[in-house]
């Protein structure tokens, strides 16, 4: 196996985890996992299923304890566990993010307007007519309206409830967010406006993102670089354009092939995909 | 009456009570023995609805006209038994998630065994040997020991090529797959569809593919439909959809998934969302969304799927198609 | 009739356990669309129970006498101008007591379910939202506590503290309380897994909180469900322990009380005053049973 290689540090990331290792009993979830987000920056997570990608996303913004590793968000590590409400809010201001399931991530009974209006209020921000101009703006921000904020998200379409996701955590303006598959679940057609907002975001914002897909066209459209994962442990690390044009890895070379494109021969992908999982 | 195709859907409109527009609006597709056909469209375009039509799966408490033909004969108001004749013998579904398609607490070789004893009244041994057979030809490593297990057992790839088996216990002609691999890994993928390829290729099947991906459809059918709220918008060979899509919804479609090679520049996606039962529209459905809608022209009256005259083999429901061919160059 | 009270009240897996949440804030409109949405039957049985509901509310006005006093000129009597629905043994005006009775016998069971499902809430909330060995712990003395019949853990309560309103209530209050934090408790295990709790734990919120205020309420109607199936039961119970002689004493009205006390009328063929109160519990045993059931599945519907 190829040893991975790691892009060289920068002087002061905004993110920079370290070595991180998760276990479920006898399974190793990750393991092994270090990578670096300079500001301003997007790095990919790739995989597919068991690879460990999901719960290296938990792990981000404390859902999952580490077994060990650290995260330092700002030079600053997060503890993996935390008490009282300024630790809280400290854990929130750091990382963010949007999940997979535009239909379960949103609080069916509360509107998309007040579910924001609610995170603002929780971190501080007291002032009524401060906090609706702000709501206002956020939602401005991922294309929703008015109309959008008074409505419950069962009133909502796929693609309008994921932006609602995407202002509810831009709402906490954190120095990270985490886009755990965010688009996978959407219309492809929708999928396109939510990626340009993405890029739009992170270009505005100068947030740092973690966006972790299955799907390299769609990491290469909103990421500088790709760490991809293969059964919790990382394989390849390196700018997407190289990730890409000469991918090392016989893993990465798999997932590359496995895209759907013009004179596609699934029975060679079907091959190399048995002598990629043949034991030794 | 007997027809060249194996599968002949003619002017299927399906209306529930309710809704704002059909669920299906004169539908019509043909698929043929020993071909791929893919059907694309995105959520509530009646893609599925279109192919459970195949089986003589009509939505319940819905209004159906027009035709579905399996090998000539016509399923619309079908009775019972020809029902059942076509579901074991003609045709066979393969659906998107194994997992709920499988009873988790009975094996392997009950759910593909089962359907041969009760139906055909094979006995235990002969079916046996038949699932050992088919579970062989799904390219599953070990049939005798995957026969003894339960569903759980299986990963996800593994346990439809067990569904793929169990649509061909009846040897059917036509194989209808409902988005068989968006469940699996993207690499898993290519395995199931390698096997439906060969299967397909071995067997002379008539294939219908049900797809979301534009590009999964362009890279193993050889003909690809497009649906867009309960119509049928374009239809194509393959590489000719691919290179040259004709209606704008294709044209927005194929631009709105990035490209994996070659410069990188900012999408172009359809604005506004896929229409949902509860809306609709005077004219063409998409004009609401189309960057070439003509205001008073596409909002006025719905285009019908015509066959373009410059392109041979080839229609689109679109007013503008033929202009459009001109001013279009997706994907190099 | 008491043979078939003694059998336990609801299966706790009735309304959906594994389905059920709720997209919609009750209320009005939504009663409405609910009430409107449902069948005959589930509209007749729910005029049924405000009209018992009312009548109980209503009844020192709505009695036509003091059906505690005895007029002992008119024992056993048929329906009459002074007695309408006729008299028990001691004399006792039927419709009167039906009235009256009708307090009693709808207010046992409300304080049954409201302190079960507020208790059950409490414990299926803790141990469905902590999961692991607390869970496992609580779990298993909840099946304890499902082995005894209601009935019996009531009679023993009134071996103990004596008979009345009181100590039966409470008895049953504690047998039922399994049902409802079963209930809760599968459903908070659900939705725990949901994204938009893990959303409010990532953005800061306390777990208690998420747990309380955003939780909760997703999971309430089902609950409120469970509980008015659940009244249905209670009331059966109870009736059955007052004519058992344990449960409310004589002179108040109660409908189990009644029947008991009727066996002499029946004998001498006024059947009316056992007769009455025994449809009595029927009517509201049933109403509560199909308005439970129906919102149940209603709620469990509209998941998919």
């Amino acid at each position: 196996m190829t040893e991975p290689q790691s892009v060289a540090p920068q002087p002061a990331p905004l993110l920079q985890v370290t070595d991180l290792r998760k276990t479920y009993g006898a399974t190793v979830a990750v393991d092994g996992v270090s990578f670096a987000l300079p500001p301003g920056g997007a790095l990919g997570l790739v995989g597919e299923s068991g690879s460990g990608k999901t719960t290296t996303a938990r792990m981000l913004v404390g859902l999952e304890r580490p077994d060990s590793g650290s995260i330092k968000v700002l030079g600053t590590p997060l503890a993996p566990v935390v008490h009282g409400r300024a630790a809280r809010l400290a854990r929130a201001k750091a990382v963010q993010i949007v999940f997979q399931d535009p239909y379960l991530s949103l609080d069916a009974r509360i509107g998309v307007g007040a579910t924001i209006d609610g995170v603002l209020r929780l971190h501080g921000l007291s002032d009524r007519v401060a906090r609706a101009a702000r709501v206002r703006e956020l939602l401005g921000q991922v294309g929703l309206g008015e109309r959008e904020a008074e409505a419950l998200p069962r009133k909502l379409s796929g693609g309008q409830r994921q932006r609602a996701a995407i202002a509810r955590a831009l709402a906490v303006e954190p120095a990270v967010l985490v886009l755990d598959e965010a688009v996978s679940a959407l219309d492809v057609s929708v999928q396109a406006q939510v990626l340009n907002l993405l890029a739009d975001i992170r270009r505005e914002a100068g947030i740092g993102l973690v966006f972790v897909s299955h799907d390299l066209a769609v990491v290469r459209y909103v990421c500088d670089e790709a760490l991809v994962l293969h059964r919790g442990r990382p394989v390849e690390h390196r700018p997407m354009a190289e990730l890409l044009d000469a991918p090392a890895h016989p893993y990465t070379r798999l997932l590359l092939a496995s895209v759907p494109h013009p004179g596609w021969d699934p029975d060679d992908i079907a091959r190399r995909r048995r002598e990629l999982s043949r034991p030794g | 009456m007997i027809s060249q195709y194996l599968l002949e859907i003619d002017a299927l409109t399906v209306e529930l009570p309710g809704a704002a527009r059909p669920v299906l609006d004169a539908v019509g597709l043909q698929v043929a023995a020993g071909e791929v056909v893919g059907l694309v469209g995105e959520s509530g375009s009646g893609k599925s609805v279109t192919a459970r039509s195949a089986l003589g799966l009509f939505p319940p408490g819905a209004r159906t006209t027009g035709r579905v033909l399996v090998e000539g004969a016509d399923l619309v108001g079908a009775d019972a038994a020809r029902l059942r004749e076509v579901r074991t013998a003609t045709a066979a579904m393969i659906f998107q998630d194994p997992r709920a398609g499988i009873n988790p607490v009975r094996r392997i070789c009950d759910f593909l065994t089962e359907p041969l004893r009760l139906t055909h009244g094979w006995s235990r041994r002969q079916a046996q040997a038949w699932a050992l057979e088919l579970l062989a030809a799904v390219g599953l490593p070990d049939p005798p020991r995957h026969l003894r297990q339960f569903p759980h057992e299986l990963s996800g790839g593994m346990l439809q090529r067990v569904m793929i088996a169990g649509a061909l216990a009846g040897e059917p002609k036509l194989l209808l797959c409902d988005e068989p691999t968006t469940a699996l890994d993207v690499s898993t993928q290519a395995e199931i569809l390698a096997l439906l390829g060969r299967l397909q290729r071995e067997r002379g099947l008539g294939l219908l593919l049900i797809t979301h991906d534009i590009e999964l459809a362009a890279a193993s059918c050889d003909r690809v439909y497009v649906m867009y709220a309960g119509r049928i918008v374009e239809s194509a060979r393959a590489d000719e959809l691919f290179g040259t899509p004709r209606h704008p919804y294709t044209i927005g479609l194929l631009g709105s998934s990035p490209p994996l090679t070659g410069p990188l520049d900012r999408l172009q996606p359809v604005p506004g969302a896929p229409m949902g039962l509860n809306e609709s529209a005077p004219g063409c459905a998409f004009a609401a969304r189309c960057a070439f809608a003509e205001p008073g022209r596409c909002d006025r009256a719905a285009p019908e799927l015509l066959p373009l005259p410059e392109a041979p083999g080839r229609s689109a429901a679109c007013f503008r198609a033929s202009e459009l061919l001109l001013t279009t160059e997706v994907h190099p | 009739m008491s043979s078939s009270t003694t059998t336990s009240p609801p299966s706790p897996s009735q309304p959906s356990p594994s389905q059920p949440t709720l997209q919609r804030r009750p209320g009005a409109a939504w009663l409405r669309r609910g009430f409107l949405a449902h069948g005959w039957l589930f509209r007749i049985c729910l005029v049924l129970l405000l009209l018992f509901v009312l009548v109980a509310l209503l009844a020192p006005w709505l009695a036509p006498q003091d059906p505690t006093i005895g007029d002992f000129a008119n024992t056993m009597a048929g329906p009459s101008a002074d007695h309408w629905l006729g008299t028990d043994q001691g004399g006792h005006d039927t419709f009167s007591a039906l009235l009256e009775g009708a307090r009693t016998s709808l207010l046992g069971p409300l304080g049954v379910v409201v302190f079960s499902s507020v208790c059950g809430m409490a414990v299926g909330l803790f141990s469905g939202w902590r999961g692991g060995r607390v869970d496992a712990v609580i779990g298993r003395v909840l099946d304890v506590l499902f082995a005894f019949p209601s009935l019996l853990l009531a009679i023993l309560a009134v071996a103990l503290f004596g008979k009345g309103l009181s100590a039966p209530v409470l008895a049953m209050a504690v047998a039922y309380l399994p049902y409802t934090a079963r209930l809760v408790r599968s459903l908070t295990a659900q939705q725990k897994n949901r994204p938009y709790v893990a959303a409010y734990l990532v953005q800061g919120h306390a777990p208690v909180y998420v747990a309380v205020c955003r939780l909760l309420p997703n999971i309430a109607p089902t609950v409120l469900a469970q509980s008015t199936v659940n009244f249905g039961y209670a009331l059966l119970d109870l009736a059955a322990l007052s004519f058992l002689g344990l449960g409310v004493q004589p002179p108040t009205p109660d409908w189990g009380a009644m029947i008991n006390q009727g066996q002499g009328a029946v004998l001498a063929g006024q059947p009316l005053s056992a007769v009455l109160p025994a449809l009595a519990v029927v009517l509201v045993v049933v109403a509560f049973n199909v308005v439970g059931e129906q919102l149940g599945d209603h709620l469990a519907g509209r998941e998919s």
